[in-house]
C-alpha cells in the first residue's frame, strides 16, 4: 500500500502547482466571454494580456508572480484514517512548490521582519477545518494574491441600514478600490454571524463555481443586483474602463446578532486560483478542478 | 494613441514625448526593480551621499517582486507582473527628483505627489496589466544582478535587460495628464445610476 502522507503530500503539490498555472476552467471561460463583449479598446487589450498570459502560463509558468499566501480549506471526513497526515503534508508541500514549481515565498514575519523563504512559518499554511461525515477528504489549494486581499473589508452596519446598507457596504467598497485589485473581480460576501464569521463566510464564497447560484431566491437577487451594479460602473478591467468590473458576486449568510449587521467583503482579482481533489480512505485521488489528462 | 519602441537611457526629451494613451515598448539595459523597501534604501542611501550600485538616470523602474529561479548557477525571471503602485507613492516623487527615472512601470496608478514630480522631472507612469507575470517575464530577457538580495526576492533589486517589453500604457504623462484621474471622474459621474440599481438614494 502507498505511504497515505506522501499520497497527501504529492496531491497538494500538483493541486499547488495546477492552481498557480491553470485557471478552474469556469474562470478562464468567464474571461473570454468578457473580451468578446468588451468594446472599449483598453479593456479589450487588458483582457487579450491577460488571455496571452494564460496560454503562456499553461506550459508551467506562474501565471501572476505574486503566487499567495498559503490557504487550505480541508473537509474531512470523520471517518478518514489519515488525518494526522495532512498538516504536515500540505506544509511541506507547499515548501516544495515554493522550490520547484516555483512559487515566490511570500511568508513574512509581521513583528521581527524577514521572509521564511518557503512559504511556511507560525499559522501558515492556514487550514480552514471543516469535519464532515465519510471517510474520504477533500483539498482545496487556495493561494490567495496580496493585492486583493489588501481591499477586503469586513464593515459592522447597524442592523438599521437593512439590506440596502448592506449593498451599499459591497458597491463602495468595489467604487473605492476601483479595479486596483486586478479586476475583474469576483467578490465573495457574508452577511451575519460576527465579524470573524462574516469574513470568513466571504472568503468561502470564492470557491463557488462562477455559474452557481445561491439556492434561496432572496440571496441569489442580492447577488445578481450587485453584479449588475458594479459592472455599471464602468471601472472595467485594470481599473481603466469598460464594462466588465466583476465576474460574478456571491453571497451567504449566517443568522446574525440582533444588535449587529457583520458584513465581509472578500476581493479575488482575475487570477483566481483555486485547485481542488477528493483522497479516499484506499488513498485514490480524484482531481475536481483540474482533472488529470486521459480521464 | 502612438506606439513607441524606446531603448534604455531615455532621455528627458524622450520622455516628455509621450503622453497619455500612448503604447511603449522598451529594450534595454536600464530595466530596474523596486518596491517599498528598494525605493525606501535607495533614498536613504541619497542622503548618506552614497552611491547606489546603479544608475537610475534614464531609466525604467518597475514595480514588481518577480518569481525567478536559478538555472545553471544564473538568474532567470520566471513570472513578473505589476504590483500595486500606489504603495510607492511615499516615495516616489523624491526618487525621481533625486535620480530621475524615466519611466516608471506598475498597475493601478499613482497619486498627485507623483504626477506633480513626473512634470517636473520629465518621466511618465505606464500601466502593465496585473497579474501578467508569465507575459512579462519573456520581455524581461536577462537578469544581469540580483542586488540587495538581503531584503528577500520580491523587495530585492534585480537589474535586467529588456527586450520589447510590453505593452506598457501610458496611464500619466508629464503634461499633467492622469487616466486614473479622468476614470476617477467618469465613475464619479455614474454613481447615482450605480446606487440607484441596489435602491440607495444620495
Amino acid at each position: 500500500m502507498e505511504d497515505p502522507y506522501q499520497v497527501i503530500h504529492d496531491t497538494t503539490f500538483r493541486l499547488l502547482k495546477k492552481a498557480v498555472t491553470e485557471l478552474p476552467s469556469d474562470i478562464k471561460a468567464a474571461l473570454e466571454a468578457a473580451s468578446r463583449n468588451e468594446t472599449d479598446e483598453t479593456a479589450k487589450t487588458q483582457l487579450s494580456a491577460i488571455l496571452t498570459n494564460l496560454d503562456i502560463a499553461a506550459t508551467g509558468v506562474p501565471m501572476c508572480q505574486d503566487t499567495g499566501i498559503m490557504i487550505f480549506y480541508v473537509k474531512v471526513g470523520v471517518k478518514f484514517p489519515y488525518m494526522g497526515e495532512i498538516k504536515e503534508a500540505l506544509t511541506n508541500a507547499s515548501r516544495k512548490a515554493t522550490a520547484e514549481v516555483p512559487i515566490r515565498p511570500n511568508a513574512v514575519n509581521p513583528i521581527v521582519g524577514g521572509n521564511s523563504g518557503d512559504n511556511t512559518g507560525v499559522k501558515i499554511p492556514w487550514i480552514n477545518w471543516e469535519i464532515v461525515d465519510g471517510d474520504s477528504v477533500e483539498i482545496t489549494a487556495f493561494p490567495k494574491g496580496g493585492g486583493s486581499e489588501n481591499v477586503s473589508i469586513v464593515g459592522m452596519l447597524k442592523p438599521g441600514v437593512g439590506l440596502i446598507g448592506v449593498k451599499k457596504l459591497v458597491v463602495d467598497n468595489a467604487l473605492s478600490y476601483m479595479g486596483k485589485a486586478c479586476s475583474p473581480n469576483i467578490i465573495g460576501v457574508g452577511i451575519g454571524g460576527g465579524s470573524d464569521i462574516a469574513i470568513k463566510i466571504a472568503k468561502q464564497q470564492l470557491l463557488r463555481p462562477l455559474n452557481d447560484k445561491h439556492p434561496e431566491p432572496e440571496v441569489a437577487k442580492i447577488e445578481e443586483e450587485l453584479m449588475d451594479a458594479i459592472n455599471s460602473t464602468g471601472i472595467g478591467p485594470m481599473g481603466l474602463g469598460g464594462k466588465t468590473t466583476v465576474l460574478g458576486v456571491k453571497v451567504d449568510y449566517a443568522m446574525r446578532h440582533p444588535a449587529s449587521l457583520p458584513v465581509g467583503v472578500a476581493v479575488q482579482c482575475w487570477a483566481s486560483r483555486r485547485s481542488a481533489a477528493i483522497i479516499a480512505k484506499d488513498l485514490k485521488v480524484t482531481y475536481l478542478t483540474h482533472p488529470m489528462e486521459g480521464n | 494613441m502612438v506606439e513607441y519602441h524606446l531603448t534604455t537611457p531615455i532621455s528627458e526629451e524622450d520622455a516628455r514625448k509621450l503622453k497619455a494613451g500612448d503604447v511603449i515598448y522598451v529594450t534595454g539595459e536600464h530595466v530596474y526593480t523596486a518596491r517599498d523597501e528598494a525605493h525606501e534604501r535607495a533614498l536613504h542611501m541619497y542622503e548618506k551621499g552614497e552611491k547606489p550600485p546603479v544608475d537610475f538616470e534614464g531609466s525604467v523602474i518597475y514595480h514588481v517582486g518577480p518569481v525567478a529561479w536559478q538555472k545553471d548557477g544564473k538568474w532567470i525571471i520566471v513570472s513578473a507582473g505589476p504590483t500595486t503602485s500606489i504603495r510607492m507613492e511615499l516615495f516616489e516623487d523624491e526618487f525621481l527628483r533625486k535620480y530621475k527615472a524615466r519611466i516608471l512601470v506598475g498597475k493601478g496608478g499613482m497619486g498627485k505627489k507623483t504626477l506633480d514630480a513626473l512634470n517636473e522631472v520629465g518621466a511618465v507612469y505606464c500601466s502593465y496589466t496585473g497579474g501578467c507575470g508569465a507575459l512579462a517575464a519573456k520581455g524581461l530577457k536577462e537578469v544581469r544582478a540580483y542586488l540587495w538580495d538581503d531584503l528577500g526576492m520580491p523587495e530585492a533589486l534585480w537589474v535586467i535587460t529588456a527586450e520589447d517589453f510590453g505593452p506598457l500604457l501610458v496611464t500619466m504623462d508629464s503634461h499633467g495628464n492622469s487616466m486614473h484621474d479622468d476614470m476617477d471622474k467618469i465613475v464619479a459621474s455614474r454613481k447615482a445610476d450605480v446606487y440607484a440599481r441596489i435602491g440607495v438614494k444620495e
